[in-house]
């Protein structure tokens, strides 16, 4: 298949990802409106208005829109790939592609790219939702674009590689519930990791979310509990190790060929 | 690349990790053009051998060339030569088969100013243009069974394989698949069929081989294989219930299946006046008589069966 070729195959995949984010919009945008809202109502407004500054002039409420947009991003990302390609690999339909021309790389690139799309709707989704509630400036967009970006590869990835090894649907709830949602919640959405004691403070640097949401909360806030290039560094490494492993195991069929 | 077959397979053996071996060292020819029919029994290996072929399932050894390319070592331009309609229904139950068609054309790299006009075309022939944007999950049996053909299609393939595509499918559709499907062959598609309605394999190939237990027991011309059945199995429906002795005949096998049906095994050749002289001179009357089977599926029977009768 030559680039032109390809170039189809990976618009193919990336865009029927996208139509099934639409189509089934009340299943992938909509429950993060209605999840996000109720966080900045209540952990912002009610609670969020007594906590008062977590950070000195940043109020409580705009110290969680960075973490809650990213807390949408990642449960997005992931849960579009491991669910659209488990689903595909269950109803059998993976093999259109299997047994194309296509190669592996591009339909993982077309997966992740579907993915990285939806992450991106709900930031935006969530982004809007938080101007009811405060005003946000951004202060460094291209941080802010490429965490968000960075974020939706790691999680699309793993999501994929998930999905791969998953047998039956529960497989791919697990990982979501035991996982992501306890990194997600402490990996400094709600607080800022400084206010954490010894041991705890150290032990969350083992969590790579905390890089993602600070890098995030950087390009938004200009403020940030841990270094923006190592950051960056955590989340490349992420993104190179899980798609040498992805492509590893389309390489051998795992999960996909008998 | 014209010069080689279609389709050549070497030594081809597949053991999963189960440790069922499902083929054990088959070798098979197709010639370009060809409308070749692959049989066997379920649990035969039918279907490992189109996974491969399909690069589905990984060969434990051996290799399957596409026009001269290796599946095995250049997958990627082997999948574009061939086309594959699997026999488990496998399609997005909530897309359109419209999107269905255009989808996989760019899965093999046609853009969707080509894909859209050439969905047109396999989706009339097929008789589902109707049902273009209508979800998958609301069509017939018969319906997706034709939309696989279609979308098997979209890369318009030099090798179209097909999986039981007529299975469960009734008879009138069934016939305008098998049209289809003729045309495309005549139209220079090499087809390879599986199927279990053998008639359907007797009418529309040329070549055929029968693989049991992982291993091919006959690869022929169809001619040739049909010209080796020396018996035929007919079939009596008699006016009465006949009586408990059957009269016995040189040459001729005659056994009860019921009160009012009898099935004489006759050898070909053999003339029936004898048979009907000893029913009649028994006082049985013959009301009608019929054959028991087509040829293919006596013949298939006895090879599966190992019967030795086949010369």
């Amino acid at each position: 298949m030559n680039a032109a070729g390809q170039l189809v195959a990976f618009g193919t995949v990336a865009r029927r990802e996208v139509a099934r984010i639409l189509r089934i919009w009340t299943q992938t945008l909509l429950p993060s409106a209605i999840t996000m809202t109720l966080y900045f109502v209540i952990f912002g407004t009610l609670i969020g208005s007594r906590i008062g500054d977590i950070v000195p002039g940043v109020g409580y409420i705009d110290y969680i829109v960075p973490g809650l947009i990213m807390m949408a991003v990642v449960t997005n990302s992931y849960g579009n790939i491991s669910s659209s390609f488990f689903s595909a690999k269950f109803g059998h339909y993976v093999e259109e592609m299997l047994a194309s021309p296509m190669p592996g790389w591009i339909l993982l690139a077309g997966y992740v790219a579907g993915a990285v799309l939806r992450g991106f709707m709900v930031a935006l989704i969530v982004l809007a939702i938080s101007l009811f509630f405060t005003r946000i400036q951004m202060h460094h967009a291209w941080v802010t674009l490429s965490t968000i970006v960075l974020t939706s590869i790691v999680f699309a990835l793993a999501g994929f590689i998930n999905a791969l090894y998953a047998k039956k649907f529960d497989d791919v709830a697990l990982v979501p519930t035991f996982l992501l949602t306890p990194l997600t919640y402490l990996g400094g959405v709600f607080y800022s990791v400084d206010m954490l004691g010894s041991p705890w403070r150290q032990i969350s640097h083992a969590n790579p979310v905390l890089y993602m949401v600070n890098a995030f909360r950087y390009g938004l806030l200009d403020i940030s509990d841990m270094p923006l290039g190592l950051a960056y560094a955590v989340m490349l490494g992420f993104v190179v190790v899980l798609t040498l492993v992805a492509l590893h195991l389309l390489r051998r069929g795992i999960g996909l060929r008998s | 690349m014209s010069d080689h077959p279609a389709l050549d397979i070497v030594e081809l053996s597949k053991t999963y990790a189960s440790g069922v071996q499902a083929l054990r060292g088959v070798s098979l020819r197709v010639e370009p053009g060809d409308f070749f029919a692959l049989l066997g029994p379920n649990g035969a290996g039918k279907s490992t051998l189109i996974g491969i072929l399909s690069s589905l399932v990984n060969a434990t050894a051996g290799d399957a060339r596409v026009f001269g390319v290796s599946v095995r070592e250049r997958r990627s331009e082997a999948m574009a030569l061939l086309g594959l309609v699997p026999q488990e229904v496998n399609l997005n139950q909530f897309e359109k088969p419209l999107d269905i068609c255009i989808n996989q054309a760019g899965f093999y790299g046609i853009p969707r100013a080509v894909a859209l006009p050439r969905a047109q075309t396999y989706l009339r022939q097929l008789q589902l243009w109707d049902k273009a944007q209508q979800p998958v999950r609301t069509l017939s049996g018969g319906m997706k069974r034709r939309l696989m053909i279609a979308r098997a299609m979209m890369s318009e393939p030099r090798l179209l394989v097909l999986d039981e595509p007529t299975a469960g499918v009734d008879i009138e559709i069934r016939r305008s698949m098998w049209k289809f499907i003729s045309a495309i062959n005549r139209a220079g598609t090499t087809v390879i069929l599986t199927t279990h309605y053998l008639e359907e394999a007797e009418q529309l190939c040329r070549n055929i081989a029968i693989i049991d237990h992982g291993r091919i027991i006959e690869h022929s011309s169809m001619k040739k294989l049909l010209a080796k059945l020396d018996i035929e199995t007919l079939v009596l429906d008699l006016a009465e219930p006949h009586a408990a002795v059957l009269p016995q005949l040189p040459g001729i096998e005659l056994h009860a299946v019921d009160p009012l049906t009898l099935e004489a095994t006759v050898p070909r050749g053999h003339d029936l006046n004898s048979l009907f002289a000893a029913l009649t001179l028994a006082g049985i009357v013959v009301r009608s008589l019929r054959n028991k089977s087509n040829r293919l599926e006596e013949l298939f029977v006895r090879l599966v069966e190992g019967g030795k009768a086949v010369a």
